[in-house]
């Protein structure tokens, strides 16, 4: 019988959830590195026991952990992030030169087809792979060296490489985003890289329409339909449907079309889920009423789901790296929030149930589907 | 021997109880320790000094014979006590954070 692994990353430490195909009883296991920040863990689609772990602090840096057992026991691997060359300057907040510095990793990107492959997206903003289980890094430093690199800059959050897709139809071509940089495909593996933030509008921004400088907060895509992404950028929910090369806005009839979180069904390419949050400056949903919005016509119109979720009086942010979804044959789809909880839905989004309520804030949600 | 005593979160880290010990010879220098307790426990490696700077993480102090050493010199001579062992080097973990 099928059963489900939802890995939660948190401000305090790492938990794992498990459940049969049913996912009624949920058993929590942790926390795994105990009071320390993780921004991300994630197992590989190879070998479903490798798990990959992001673990940090302010005292003692960043480590990377690993487990072969499917997180009942981890060991850590490399940790040395250095960039490629002289590492130069991206603008700092109020637009002056400041150098490049590694501080954490905040999402780690198994390979589709090598355990011992794994991507890291960092802060400040570079990209990085180990093809030895993450025992040793490299930079692809073809990102930050394709020429914008000069002119980005961190969002309120920091300047993430938080996001990192890689397309299962095509082995060189992968996407990653940045805040506050925008979007930007490699076609070559990680060689060269262009920006793909064409239909995007920053109203915030001198130039509303520039190549580089959108605060893109995550991007997801279909696995059966790898040329279709949707993106959740600070405001707007948007859409391109030829990998990238331009975007046009589904945010419809959506109540605040700021969030964070964004994923797709794992059977629909076109129904999506998005959190709506009130906006930029106030990082809760709307009226204190916690609502996933779903759309089964690949945006613009959209449905609040509201069955289980707190209606009142909830004030909780949903992360970018918080929602996840099964592949079960009814998809289940999962969020974490800011006050500790997290969400499931075995119905798709019908209904909804906290499967955990108490942890420290959830910072990422990554979901196995185990046979 | 060397003793050092670690903050919490290295001991767990590193898989050790109360101090650690460090058989070097002299002259002691906390970058010779240092440099001895990342070859001894490979997973502290850049979690007491940054990899990219070689400095000492800024929420990290040491301590030795009640004096704070942060600030001085990796390469100056740490002393006598701490060289035999009377005394331990401490690694402190500032109070801080939520």
């Amino acid at each position: 019988m099928s059963s489900v692994r939802v890995l939660v990353g948190t401000k305090k430490g790492a938990f794992i959830l498990t459940a049969d195909g049913k996912r009624k009883d949920w058993k929590v296991s942790g926390p795994f590195f105990s009071g320390w920040e993780i921004y991300h863990l994630k197992g590989s689609p190879v070998d479903s026991n490798r798990l990959y772990a992001s673990q940090s602090n302010s005292w003692f840096g960043q480590l990377i952990q690993r487990s072969e057992d499917g997180g009942a026991s981890w060991a850590p691997v490399g940790n040395k992030f250095a960039y490629d060359g002289v590492p130069g300057t991206h603008q700092w907040y109020d637009g002056t030169p400041h150098p490049w510095e590694f501080k954490r990793v905040w999402h780690l990107e198994p390979s589709l087809t090598d355990a011992d492959t794994v991507y890291a997206g960092i802060e400040d903003a570079a990209l990085f792979k180990s093809t030895d289980g993450g025992a040793n890094w490299h930079e692809l430093s073809g990102l930050r060296g394709h020429g914008s690199g000069p002119h980005w800059q961190p969002g309120a959050g920091g300047m993430c490489l938080h996001t990192i897709i890689l397309d299962p139809a095509n082995a060189g071509r992968m996407y990653i985003a940045i805040s506050a940089a925008g979007t930007f495909r490699t076609d070559d593996g990680g060689a060269t890289w262009k920006p793909i933030n064409k239909g995007l509008v920053s109203g915030s921004m001198p130039n509303p329409t520039a190549e580089v400088g959108h605060c893109v907060h995550h991007v997801t895509m279909h696995r059966t339909r790898p040329d279709v992404l949707f993106m959740q950028k600070h405001w707007d929910v948007m859409r391109s449907n030829d990998a990238g090369e331009n975007w046009h806005e589904v945010s419809g009839n959506l109540p605040t079309d700021f969030g964070f979180a964004i994923d797709v069904h794992a059977h629909e390419p076109e129904t999506l889920y998005v959190v709506p949050i009130k906006s930029d400056s106030e990082h809760f949903p709307l009226e204190g009423k916690l609502q996933v919005w779903r759309s089964r016509t690949g945006g613009n119109e959209w449905e609040p789901l509201t069955t289980g979720l707190p209606q009142q009086d909830c004030y909780v942010n949903v992360l970018r790296d918080a929602m996840s979804v099964d592949t079960l044959d009814e998809c289940g789809i999962y969020f974490g929030t800011s006050g500790g909880q997290v969400y499931a839905s075995s119905d798709a989004g019908d209904t909804w149930t906290p499967i955990v309520r108490d942890l420290p804030a959830v910072m990422s949600v990554e979901v196995q589907t185990l046979a | 021997m060397i003793r050092v005593v670690l903050p919490q979160h290295l001991r767990t880290l590193a898989g050790v109880g109360g101090e650690i010990t460090l058989g070097l010879a002299a002259p002691i220098t906390i970058r010779r320790v240092l440099d001895a307790i990342e070859a001894n426990y490979p997973m502290l490696s850049g979690t007491i000094r940054d990899y990219a700077t070689g400095r000492r993480r800024p929420f990290l102090r040491f301590f030795v014979c009640e004096e704070d050493w942060s600030h001085e010199s990796l390469d100056t001579e740490l002393p006598a006590q701490v060289a035999d062992g009377r005394e331990p080097l401490l690694i402190i973990g500032a109070i801080a954070g939520g």
